[in-house]
């Protein structure tokens, strides 16, 4: 934040406050300082301390707060409402440039350092930003009534997806677009089905309700970008009758920053940050643009996932780079990949020990996604890799090149198996594949990501949707703070 | 306690929750009357009554058990299932 002193006094300004030994230490200075000229002292916890000089009450913290005080002691030079010099803590040489007297606190250590200011102290740093800069929001206020109870009132404007919601208060959206260098006014995407325009602050509205942390918010933006991309076509992803929903793959450092999960459990409970992240996504679909079930979410079923569905990919454990670099992003780049799936279903094999009969067991799964009779170039799915087996290929030095290759080969279904009527049933592709030999998936439509607990000779399938342009297209996303 | 939010939403609907529509017709709409125990609730429903049986209405009594508190959620959730509007009687 930028500091400003225009209502800050000419001349020397010094911010303390009792509950600093450093303070204490420096009151002979000030003193010293108050005899060679002006010197406004602001004291942040007791206005009776300093004694001398007189000190100026400002435990309000308001001038502390403009000035942009991050330690006590701190001292300003002040000329014509400019700031020329600032000195943080205790340190002769640096209070002597900025006063320009000689000769400070003979009888003081060289230097020691501040403690920290108030007016950025945790407790107290949420209603600051909220009091001085809540008129830098521009959504809608809604004011409760005296009796209404706010967790219910969320719930009845029909702001939630069914779980609760922390409440929107300008003290935790102003601490949530801390989280990113954007402005709030800054545009982040139109949102379907109504396509409605978005900015930053409307996504940390959302962020907040779903639970994040402030540092989660560039994931977040990230997410609702990639989402509303014709590519993604989060509108068809939302009108279909089929179960899917937006996955969110994280990749790169922000990973680790964000504790996020990537092992035990990785698809199922209690990480905050894979909760949360994916949970924010889908309630801007929801309020911003309109996308409610049975308005224009049409899923027969849905999926669990849909209340929001976000992970992050073993990338330290994995023997392979990481999804995000098949899509041309650098390695140690933060990026999401956005993928319209299903939810997952795990795959046992606890006998095979060699890539062929491993990849086998992955192409018979993977020939039952959607019906074992239906292929072709719209099929697409995420295959996560367990360590346990990801172990087996490392051994015998596959590259995610081999496995994908083989397993493209293994899927490559006769046409007199999957014609219609086949196998005594009637679902099936047209006659014209008889006789032929039809690919499961599209060339690139097994994608490849390394997760999931150290132990048990598992995998799990994340069957996608209709990919590709006819349908909603699996979008990378550079992460930007 | 929280007394303000932000809009999470588009902001294309009213912040002040709508009523629901009027009924358009009396005729064969089932109507609630929801005395709430005070005197002398029962001689104005009771004549209530008889004008939405002459408009071709289906009344259906209630009562809350005291006046003193809010009906409970039972009875509000059978009255909402059951009815399609309600008229209280809310004071002697």
């Amino acid at each position: 934040m930028e500091a400003d002193v225009s209502r800050l006094p000419d001349g020397l300004v010094a911010f303390v406050k009792r509950d600093c030994p450093t303070c204490e230490l420096v009151t002979p200075v000030l003193v010293q300082l108050a005899e060679t000229g002006p010197i406004a002292v602001f004291s942040q916890d007791d206005p009776s301390f300093p004694a001398a000089p007189p000190a100026i009450d400002d435990r309000e913290l308001t001038a502390s707060w403009h000035a942009n005080i991050e330690a006590v002691p701190t001292l300003l030079r002040i000329e014509g409402g400019v700031e020329r010099e600032r000195a943080l803590g205790w340190h002769r040489g640096e209070w002597e440039n900025v006063s320009g007297v000689q000769g400070l606190g003979p009888s003081l250590p060289d230097e020691r350092p501040g403690c920290g200011s108030l007016s950025v102290a945790p407790d107290r740093v949420d209603a600051l930003r909220a009091r001085f800069r809540a008129d830098t929001l521009q959504a809608r206020r809604i004011d409760l009534a005296a009796r209404e109870d706010e967790f219910e009132t969320m719930y009845e404007r029909g702001w939630s997806d069914g779980l609760p919601l922390i409440p929107p208060t300008a003290e935790r959206v102003l601490a949530m677009l801390e989280g990113t260098t954007r402005a709030p006014s800054d545009a982040v995407a139109v949102v379907p089905p109504n396509l409605v325009p978005c900015d930053v602050e409307k996504v940390a509205i959302n962020a907040v309700m779903a639970g994040c942390k402030p540092e989660y918010l560039p994931v977040v933006l990230a997410a609702v970008e990639a989402a509303c991309t014709d590519a993604f076509n989060i509108h068809g992803l939302l009108a279909t009758t089929m179960s899917v929903g937006p996955v969110i793959i994280v990749n790169g450092p922000i990973r680790k920053r964000l504790g996020m999960n990537s092992g035990i459990n990785v698809f199922g409970q209690g990480n905050r940050a894979n909760a949360t992240i994916g949970r924010a996504l889908q309630l801007v679909i929801r309020n911003v643009g309109g996308g409610e079930p049975g308005a224009v979410d049409r899923a027969t079923f849905g999926n669990p996932g849909k209340v929001g569905f976000c992970f992050a990919e073993d990338e330290e454990g994995s023997p392979w780079t990481p999804l995000s670099h098949d899509f041309g992003i650098a390695t140690g780049q933060d990026a999401l990949t956005l993928f319209p799936g299903e939810g997952p279903r795990t795959l046992t094999d606890q006998i095979s020990r060699e890539p062929e009969s491993l990849s086998r067991t992955f192409a018979v799964n993977l020939r039952a996604m959607y019906h074992p009779k239906l292929a072709g170039g719209a099929m697409e799915a995420v295959l996560a890799i367990g360590p346990e087996h990801s172990r087996i290929f490392r051994a015998a030095n596959w590259t995610k090149g081999d496995l994908i290759e083989r397993l493209c080969e293994l899927l490559i279904l006769p046409g007199d198996e999957i014609v219609r009527g086949a196998g005594g049933i009637a679902e099936g592709l047209p006659e014209f594949v008889r006789g032929k030999s039809i690919p499961k998936f599209r060339p690139d439509g097994i994608r490849i990501v390394h997760v999931g607990g150290g132990a048990g000779l598992f995998s799990a399938i994340l069957p996608g949707w209709l990919s590709g342009a006819s349908g909603s297209q699996t979008t990378p996303w550079e992460i930007q703070r | 306690m929280t007394r303000t939010l932000l809009d999470p939403t588009h902001e294309n609907a009213p912040a002040l929750r709508e009523r629901l529509p009027r009924l358009a017709s009396l005729e064969g709409a089932t109507i609630g009357l929801l005395d709430i125990s005070k005197a002398r609730g029962d001689l104005f429903l009771d004549r209530l009554e008889a004008r939405l049986r002459e408009a071709g209405a289906e009344p259906r009594r209630y009562a809350k058990p005291t006046f003193t508190k809010p009906a409970p959620v039972d009875l509000r959730q059978q009255i909402a299932v059951e009815c399609h509007a309600v008229v209280e009687a809310l004071a002697d």
